[in-house]
C-alpha cells in the first residue's frame, strides 16, 4: 500500500488527492498526507499521476510495511514503475511500445 | 481535513439535472457517457473514485475480445461459445463483437495510441489500463459530459413508475449531492466482497443494491468462484504470467498432479489442483518454463505485474515465491443485474446498466470472462446502455414536471429499521462476509450443507445490518458498501444453492456433474426476502436440439 509522500520531491500540486480511486490522500497547506492508508488498494496509479516523482506505493496489500524515504530513495525505486510504463511527469506514455501481443501469441 | 464528517448534511448539497446520469467511471461508464452526449443529451457522470483510475481496468491491461468482420466471425463466435457451458448466447456474442469492434475502430480515429505489429499494422486487440482510461477520461471531458469525481452514489431516487436520478455524497467536500435525471445507468462494476485486488477494492456491488431496491432482478450470482493466483499478500491478480509458473511445496519439493507430472499452468485445467493443494498447505511458484525473450516481453509488457516482483527483491523467473488466490467475486464471475432489453435496459423502466454490473452470463455463461470478454463487453454494454438511456430520456421529455415527486429508494445500511449499534462497523459486517465466501474451501469447492451454513449466518447478520448499520457524514457510503457486500453474499449463496449441479465455475460436491435441466440462468431478487427462480431454459442450448 502507500507508504512514502517524499516531502522533498513534492510540488504540492495535489494531482495525487484528486487521482487516488480510494480517496487516500487529504490535502493540507503543504504536501498532502496519507490520511486513510488502510483503504488503499495498491494499484499504483497514484506513482505514475505524480509530475515529480514523489509518491512510493509498496507491493504489500495486506498490511503497512516499514520502508523509509531513504531506502526508498537508495534503490532507485521512486517513479520505477513510470519508467517502466513510459509514462513522464504524471502523463501517459509508452502504450505504443507495449509488446503485450507477442505474449498473448505465445500465450496459446 | 475531514473535520465535517460528523454533519450529515455537510455543506450546501449539490443539486444537478441531467437526461441521463450514469454512476459508475469505468471503461463501461465512459462508453455509456460517450454514446449518450453523442445521442445529443445532457450527461453527468458520478464516480466513487476518479474517472480515469477506478475500477478493475485503468491499474491493468487487457485484452478485448476483437473479431473483425468477415466470413470466419460467426465460426470464431461458435468456437468461444462452446466454452461457456451452455449457458451464453450467440447472438448477444456476435453483436457484442461487432460493437467492440466498431468502437476499438473509433479509438483508432480518436487518435489512440496502440501498439504496430511487425508488418506495421495497428494492433487493436490489447489495452493498457492506465493509458485507455486516461484517454477516455479525455474524450468524455471534450464531449461536454459533467464529471462528478470523488462522488459516491448512495442510492436511486424514483416516482413510483421510473427511476429519476440517485443521491450520494461528495467525499472530498464533505456535502451531499443529487442528480435529477430521466434515466440512469449502472455502471458500478460488480462485486470483489473488499479483496484487496488491483482495482476491484471500491467494486462492492452497491449497484446491485440499488438496482434490487429499486425492483430489478439478478441472474448468476451462483457464478462467483473465480479466483486468480497473485503473489502472496500482493494485490496482482493478474493471471497471465502463472502460465508459465512450476508450484511447489515451501522446501522446494515440486507438487506433483494427478498424472504424477510436476503441477504446472496456474491459468489452465489444473487450476483446481491448485487450490485443493493450497487449502493442505502453503504453495509456491517460479515462473521457470518461461523463455528468455519471453521474460522480457512479460517484464516489459506487464510491468504492473513485474515492478511488484522488483520491489520484493525477487526475480520470479528464479526464484520461489509464496502464492495465494485471490477471489474476484463478480469482477471476473459472471453474476448482476439481470438484462430484459437489447439495449441494456433492467426490469426497471429508466434504469440501464452496463459492463461489470450487468450479468454477462449472456457473453461467458458459467465460465469466467476476465479479461478480454468482459473488456469488449464494457465497450458494447457502456454504448448500448448510453444509447437506450438517452433514447428513453427523450420519451420522456416531459417528465421534469413530475420530479418532486421523486423519493429516494435505499434503505440497507442508510436507514436502518432500528437505532445503530456501536460493535457493527462497516469492517465488522465485511469481515463477517467474507468469512463465508471467501475461503477456497467453501467458495471455490462447494457443498450443500456447507453452503446452507453460510447462508443462514448470513441471515442473521442481514437481520443486523437491517436493523442497526448506519454511517454519518461521508462515511455513510461505508455503511452501505458494507450492506451491498453483504446482500451480494446473500445472493450469490442463495443462488448457488439453488443450482443443483456443477457448470464452469460453480463446482459442487454433492452435484459433481452438469444437469442439462440447468441449462438456464438462476434468477434472484428481493432484498430483505430473497425470492430465487429458475429462468426459461436456453433455447440455443445445444443440449436441448440433441
Amino acid at each position: 500500500m502507500i507508504e512514502v509522500i517524499s516531502e522533498s520531491r513534492c510540488i504540492e500540486c495535489d494531482i495525487c488527492v484528486k487521482v487516488c480511486p480510494a480517496n487516500v490522500f487529504d490535502k493540507t497547506g503543504g504536501a498532502p498526507v496519507i490520511a486513510r492508508q488502510d483503504d488503499c488498494q495498491t494499484c499504483f496509479l497514484c506513482e505514475i499521476y505524480c509530475p515529480t516523482d514523489a509518491l512510493y506505493v509498496a507491493e504489500y496489500a495486506d498490511g503497512p510495511v516499514a520502508i523509509t524515504e531513504a531506502e526508498v530513495e537508495e534503490r532507485d525505486l521512486f517513479g520505477s514503475y513510470s519508467r517502466a510504463l513510459g509514462w513522464k511527469r504524471g502523463k501517459p506514455g509508452g502504450t505504443q511500445f507495449d509488446p503485450t501481443h507477442r505474449i498473448r501469441v505465445a500465450q496459446v | 481535513m475531514s473535520s465535517n464528517q460528523t454533519d450529515p448534511s455537510g455543506s450546501d448539497p449539490l443539486r444537478l439535472q441531467a437526461d441521463v446520469l450514469i454512476i459508475g467511471g469505468g471503461p463501461s461508464g465512459a462508453w455509456a457517457a460517450l454514446a449518450a452526449a453523442e445521442n445529443g443529451t445532457k450527461v453527468v457522470l458520478a464516480d466513487k473514485g476518479y474517472l480515469g483510475t477506478s475500477g478493475a481496468t485503468a491499474p491493468s491491461n487487457t485484452g478485448t475480445w476483437c473479431v473483425a468482420p468477415g466470413e470466419d466471425r460467426a465460426q470464431i463466435v461458435e468456437r468461444r461459445w462452446q466454452r461457456t457451458a451452455g449457458l451464453a448466447d450467440p447472438r448477444w456474442m456476435l453483436r457484442c463483437v461487432d460493437r467492440a469492434y466498431e468502437n476499438l475502430l473509433k479509438l483508432v480515429e480518436w487518435g489512440y495510441p496502440f501498439p504496430s505489429e511487425d508488418d506495421g499494422k495497428l494492433y487493436i486487440a490489447n489495452l493498457r489500463g492506465p493509458d485507455y482510461m486516461a484517454f477516455m477520461r479525455r474524450r468524455v471531458l471534450l464531449a461536454g459530459v459533467t464529471v462528478l469525481d470523488q462522488h459516491p452514489a448512495l442510492e436511486l431516487l424514483s416516482n413510483g413508475e421510473t427511476v429519476t436520478g440517485a443521491a450520494g455524497v461528495d467525499r472530498q467536500r464533505n456535502r451531499d449531492w443529487r442528480v435529477d435525471a430521466k434515466a440512469v445507468v449502472l455502471a458500478t462494476g460488480g462485486c470483489a466482497f473488499h479483496e484487496r485486488i488491483l482495482g476491484a477494492t471500491g467494486l462492492t456491488g452497491d449497484g446491485y443494491l440499488m438496482a434490487a431496491e429499486a425492483g430489478a432482478t439478478l441472474s448468476g450470482m451462483e457464478f462467483t468462484g473465480k479466483y486468480t493466483l497473485a503473489p502472496h499478500g500482493s494485490s496482482l491478480n493478474k493471471g497471465l504470467p502463472f502460465r508459465w509458473a512450476t508450484f511447489y511445496r515451501e522446501d522446494g519439493t515440486e507438487i506433483i498432479n494427478s498424472d504424477g507430472e510436476p503441477l504446472r499452468n496456474g491459468i489452465g485445467e489444473r487450476e483446481k489442483e491448485i487450490a485443493r493443494a493450497m487449502i493442505e498447505a502453503p504453495v509456491y511458484a517460479r515462473l521457470d518454463q518461461a523463455e528468455p525473450v519471453l521474460q522480457d516481453w512479460l517484464r516489459q509488457g506487464q510491468p504492473n505485474c513485474f515492478v511488484p516482483y522488483s520491489r520484493m527483491g525477487i526475480d520470479p523467473f528464479k526464484a520461489l515465491f509464496r502464492v495465494t488466490f485471490k477471489a474476484e467475486g463478480t469482477v471476473r464471475g459472471t453474476g448482476g443485474i439481470r438484462l430484459a432489453t437489447s439495449d441494456c435496459g433492467t426490469d426497471v423502466p429508466g434504469l440501464y446498466v452496463a459492463g461489470d454490473a450487468a450479468s454477462r452470463e449472456n457473453m461467458t455463461g458459467a465460465m469466467s470472462g476476465g479479461g478480454a470478454v468482459n473488456s469488449s463487453w464494457a465497450i458494447a454494454s457502456g454504448w448500448w446502455s448510453g444509447q437506450g438511456a438517452s433514447q428513453f430520456a427523450k420519451r420522456h421529455e416531459q417528465r421534469s414536471a413530475f420530479r418532486s415527486t421523486s423519493s429516494p429508494l435505499g434503505e440497507a445500511g442508510l436507514r436502518p429499521a432500528g437505532t445503530t449499534k456501536p460493535g457493527l462497523t462497516a469492517k465488522n459486517v465485511i469481515a463477517a462476509v467474507q468469512a463465508e465466501v471467501l475461503p477456497l474451501e467453501k467458495n471455490y469447492f462447494r457443498d450443500g450443507d456447507r453452503l446452507e451454513a453460510s447462508r443462514q449466518k448470513l441471515d442473521t447478520l442481514w437481520s443486523d445490518v437491517r436493523h442497526h448499520l448506519a454511517g454519518a457524514g461521508v462515511d455513510r457510503y461505508r455503511a452501505r458498501e458494507a450492506a451491498a457486500i453483504a446482500a451480494t453474499g446473500r445472493w450469490s449463496l442463495n443462488a448457488s444453492l439453488a443450482r443443483q449441479e456443477s457448470r464452469g465455475m460453480h463446482r459442487r460436491a454433492d452435484f459433481q456433474s452438469n444437469d442439462p435441466a440447468f441449462t438456464r440462468p438462476i434468477l434472484v431478487s428481493g432484498i430483505d426476502h430473497i425470492r430465487v427462480e429458475a429462468a426459461e431454459p436456453v433455447q440455443h442450448g445445444k443440449e436441448r436440439a440433441s
